[in-house]
């Protein structure tokens, strides 16, 4: 039916792109997410290959159960309303103005994302213990605020730069007030982009594992949790694989929802603006919000500096030898050139597999069924967050050992884990913004003769530029905090820096301690230095529209 | 066609890494956690020795190496295994995951670490060992002029309310060492009360180590206001400023709990000679004289040297408590649900 109305024919190349666009992710996700996830819940739900699904009656009839659900929900959804709240501000003001030291700025508020949960669980706790709010839900919500209030400013703050201003203009040109501009005109334009931050920051806080742990002093847990203690304690696969298919479902729900906020707006690369005296709000907002930010890490900068007498840099001091007492295996630069090679790595395939996923995903194909399959797809890549780590982690050592994907101890499976959990981020920085591309300005420069290879670098790629270098930063800062699916397949010859800190702060006695916040402030410096050059490499748009 | 280039390139990219074309011996696989470490150059002396190179491999926490091993049971992750302690040595030796033997150089200098017989004593060699006991800040108490508590049964009484800081049995492992050596000391169905009445007494109850010995506890390292915590008997050595002749810290040996640490070889290695090997070398004074520095942990053979540290200023617990594998392996689940009803209300 297709062929009657088909104005241009797609040329072969295309189809073939498209089918590759669509395969290369898919089995990305197939190979290194369904299959091993897919195994362990068969291990638990049909041990000898007959189902048993026994298990969600148990499991559901006790009463931990109901209660962890409820704590997850509830600690994950309040997180993201507040997550929200606490971002707007401070993405309005990092994206839309033009001020010196925005880079930094954007790469600063970056760091809690790479910062170990436990280094920061203990800054958390040093800063409140004695407070009434030490091992309350309030802690936890701080914290969570604290390590994902990125997501937000980088997702919505990457839409917001290229949102067309002139809309805005002319509203407040005819008199309306900042707040009414922002809530009539901006804030709907930014719409999908939100729902897209916020459904990342819930699936973070609902797979949260470790701090909630370190600062709810174990009485408030999660399924994150409790999969954890299944597996590891109690080697209780049949609970564990009831509690992984409970992580599905909410994912797939909440997917599902906000699937349906979708829009598209016309853009226009902005150029960023000096302040002016309406942005005085926003101002003032974001920089409460970064100092408060900056409160854990700067205790952790003192931390680091502080020795057995006074202040000086002894535990940095330390790091360039392998400690004393023998503490580490390799010194820690070593372990600091291990992370960037693999954080390197990750970034590569999660970007490479996250822009050709965003591209396909761009389209609208005129056949619904081709439009419902996309829509599977879209949920399916933000999947690998809402999956407990645990649960992936034991999944690939039972899963990829046989010819051709025999990678247990390969050392490629690390960058491929934090892939995993990159890939996400990727898109949903990414997508938004070739989604709001006005499809009419393909199909005019295909009508003025442009192939679809032209259209594609020059309609799609340009305006794409400034996003990826974004989810570039992004997705390289979370390959290098990441600690959990490392820890499970790292070679302890070969560490990385997040596992060298873990390793320092299990250690008694003040220069290891020391030397594990040393760490971490380098770790977070580094960060910073390489997100703040990234930024820096102003890819100027082609062809400015 | 460029396409279908770039996809036999992505392939090779994937199953490149795995094509080993060497005509040098297969190396030998150590699974191990992420706890282990040896100094720079040890394992190589197991290469010269034998000429078989060794990779490590690490699993995760000890609780998960373990299940990693029951899980890749059909598939083995490795040749031999090293870091299952007493509290998880039955679910290995249950699920079948080791080849029988245990080092043919234990003397009769190491019978105190070996499992009962059927119980692992056929499949695991000890290796190292390490106390977890309560450790208490001498200057906060001298300073205070309190004295300090020595027994299990002090840490209930009022002059303690508010003092120590523990973990939780069911997120950290020196957590579980504490919780069974309660059980050891109080009995299977005294314990209870026993927490019951630590609770009262206003224990605060951590979710791991660092938390519990970085943040709540008093000690000269530490930010905390709480001067009795769970650690290691190893702990005050780390403790001990340069040129200092006394620790301001120390452990309660009256407290203690013993974890040993056991190695053995993987049921389905396909170098079976060559992971006793490597076993044996596990036990060598090579490996032994090394493991208190980088590991923190006693070495298990009686010819290993200690360093100076060690012996000035850790203590082994005289007699500590014990639980039988077998017995940590039956209860582990109700012990930490009855555990968690007291405990995390």
């Amino acid at each position: 039916m297709a062929n009657a109305s088909t104005a241009v024919r797609t040329p072969p190349s295309i189809v073939i792109a498209t089918v590759l666009g669509v395969g290369v992710p898919v089995a990305f996700l197939a190979v290194f997410f369904a299959w091993p996830v897919a195994a362990m819940i068969g291990r638990g739900v049909a041990p000898e290959g007959i189902l048993d699904l026994g298990g969600f009656g148990e499991v559901f009839s006790r009463p931990r159960t109901i209660r962890l659900l409820g704590l997850t929900l509830g600690q994950a959804a309040l997180a993201s309303v507040l997550c929200v709240l606490l971002g707007l501000p401070v993405a309005h003001v990092l994206y839309r103005l033009q001020f010196r030291g925005r880079a930094l700025l954007r790469a600063l508020v970056l760091l809690p994302f790479v910062l170990p949960t436990v280094v920061v669980g203990v800054a958390f706790r040093t800063l409140l213990r004695g407070t009434p709010l030490d091992g309350t839900f309030v802690a936890i919500m701080l914290a969570l605020v604290f390590f994902n209030v990125a997501v937000v400013v980088r997702t919505v703050g990457s839409a917001w730069e290229g949102l067309d201003p002139r809309q805005e203009d002319a509203a407040r040109v005819l008199g309306a007030s900042p707040a009414r501009v922002f809530l009539t005109i901006t804030l709907p334009r930014l719409g999908p982009s939100i729902a897209a931050a916020a459904s990342i920051v819930f699936l973070f806080c609902a797979t949260a594992f470790g701090v909630v742990l370190v600062l709810g002093g174990t009485q408030f847990g999660t399924i994150e949790t409790e999969i954890y203690l299944l597996t590891t304690q109690f080697l209780d696969l049949r609970a564990a694989s009831v509690l992984s298919v409970t992580q599905l479902v909410i994912v797939v729900a909440l997917l599902a929802v906000v699937g349906r906020v979708r829009g598209s707006t016309q853009r226009r690369v902005a150029i960023a603006r000096r302040p002016r005296r309406s942005d005085a709000p926003a101002l003032v907002a974001a920089s409460l919000i970064t100092a408060a930010l900056a409160v854990p890490v700067l205790a952790l900068v003192e931390r680091s500096l502080r020795t057995s007498d006074g202040y000086g840099f002894t535990n940095f001091a330390l790091l360039a030898g392998t400690g004393s007492r023998n503490a580490l295996v390799v010194p820690v630069w070593v372990a600091l050139g291990n992370s960037l090679t693999i954080a390197v790595q990750a970034t590569v395939i999660a970007v490479t597999i996250g822009l050709v996923a965003s591209l396909v995903l761009s389209r609208s194909p005129r056949s619904p069924t081709a439009r419902r399959a996309l829509g599977v797809f879209d949920g399916a890549l933000l999947l690998p967050l809402g999956v407990s780590a645990v649960t992936v982690g034991f999944g690939f050592l039972i899963t990829l050992n046989q010819p051709p994907f025999d990678l247990r101890s390969s050392p490629i499976l690390i960058p491929i884990a934090q892939a995993l959990v990159a890939l996400p981020l990727v898109v949903r920085t990414v997508l938004p913004v070739l989604r709001s591309i006005d499809p009419r300005l393909r199909e005019s420069a295909a009508v003025l003769g442009a192939s679809p290879w032209r259209v594609l670098r020059d309609v799609d790629l340009s305006v794409v530029a400034r996003p990826v270098l974004a989810a570039s930063g992004f997705a390289f800062a979370v390959a290098l905090g990441e600690f959990g699916a490392t820890s499970f397949l790292s070679r302890p010859d070969r560490p990385t820096l997040p596992v060298v800190i873990y390793r320092l702060i299990g250690l008694p006695g003040g220069d290891n301690f020391g030397m594990a916040i040393a760490a971490s402030v380098v770790l977070a410096a580094v960060t910073v230095a390489v997100i703040a050059l990234v930024e820096r490499l102003r890819v100027d748009t082609v062809g400015a529209f | 066609m460029k396409y279908a280039i770039i996809a036999g390139a992505l392939m090779l990219a994937v199953t490149g890494c795995t094509t080993t074309a060497s005509t040098a011996p297969q190396p030998l696989v150590l699974v191990t956690h992420d706890s282990f470490a040896l100094s720079e150059g040890i394992l190589d002396t197991f290469t010269e020795q034998t000429g078989i190179p060794v990779t490590v491999q690490s699993a995760g926490d000890a609780g998960q190496l373990v299940n990693t091993l029951v899980l890749t049971k059909d598939s083995p992750l490795g040749d031999v295994v090293f870091g299952i302690d007493n509290t998880f040595a039955s679910r290995a030796v249950e699920n079948g995951v080791l080849a029988d033997y245990a080092s043919k150089d234990l003397t009769s200098a190491e019978d105190q670490y070996l499992l009962p017989a059927g119980q692992g004593r056929e499949q695991l060699t000890p290796i190292d060992n390490g106390d977890v006991c309560v450790n208490v800040d001498h200057e906060w108490f001298a300073e205070k002029g309190i004295p300090e508590p020595v027994t299990l049964d002090d840490l209930i009484k009022p002059e303690y309310k508010d003092l120590f800081v523990t973990e939780a049995a069911n997120s950290s492992s020196p957590g579980l060492a504490f919780l069974l050596a309660t059980i050891a000391a109080f009995g299977e169905n005294g314990w209870q009360e026993y927490w019951t009445k630590l609770m009262a007494n206003g224990v605060k109850i951590d979710a791991g180590w660092s938390d519990a010995y970085y943040v709540d506890f008093s000690g000269p390292s530490s930010e905390g206001d709480r001067p009795i915590v769970v650690s290691y008997a190893s702990s005050p050595p780390f403790e001990v400023a340069e040129g200092a002749t006394v620790a301001p810290t120390g452990a309660l040996l009256d407290t203690c709990f013993r974890q040993t640490e056991y190695a053995g070889v993987i049921a389905g290695t396909k170098n079976e000679a060559g992971a006793q090997q490597l076993v044996d070398f596990l036990l060598s004074t090579t490996v032994q004289n090394d493991i208190p520095e980088s590991m923190y942990v006693y070495p298990v053979n009686s010819k290993a040297t200690l360093p100076e540290s060690f012996v000035k200023f850790a203590k082994i617990a005289p007699d500590p408590f014990v639980v039988s594998p077998a017995d940590i392996d039956k209860n582990r689940e109700t012990w930490l649900a009855e555990w968690a009803a007291i405990a995390q209300p």
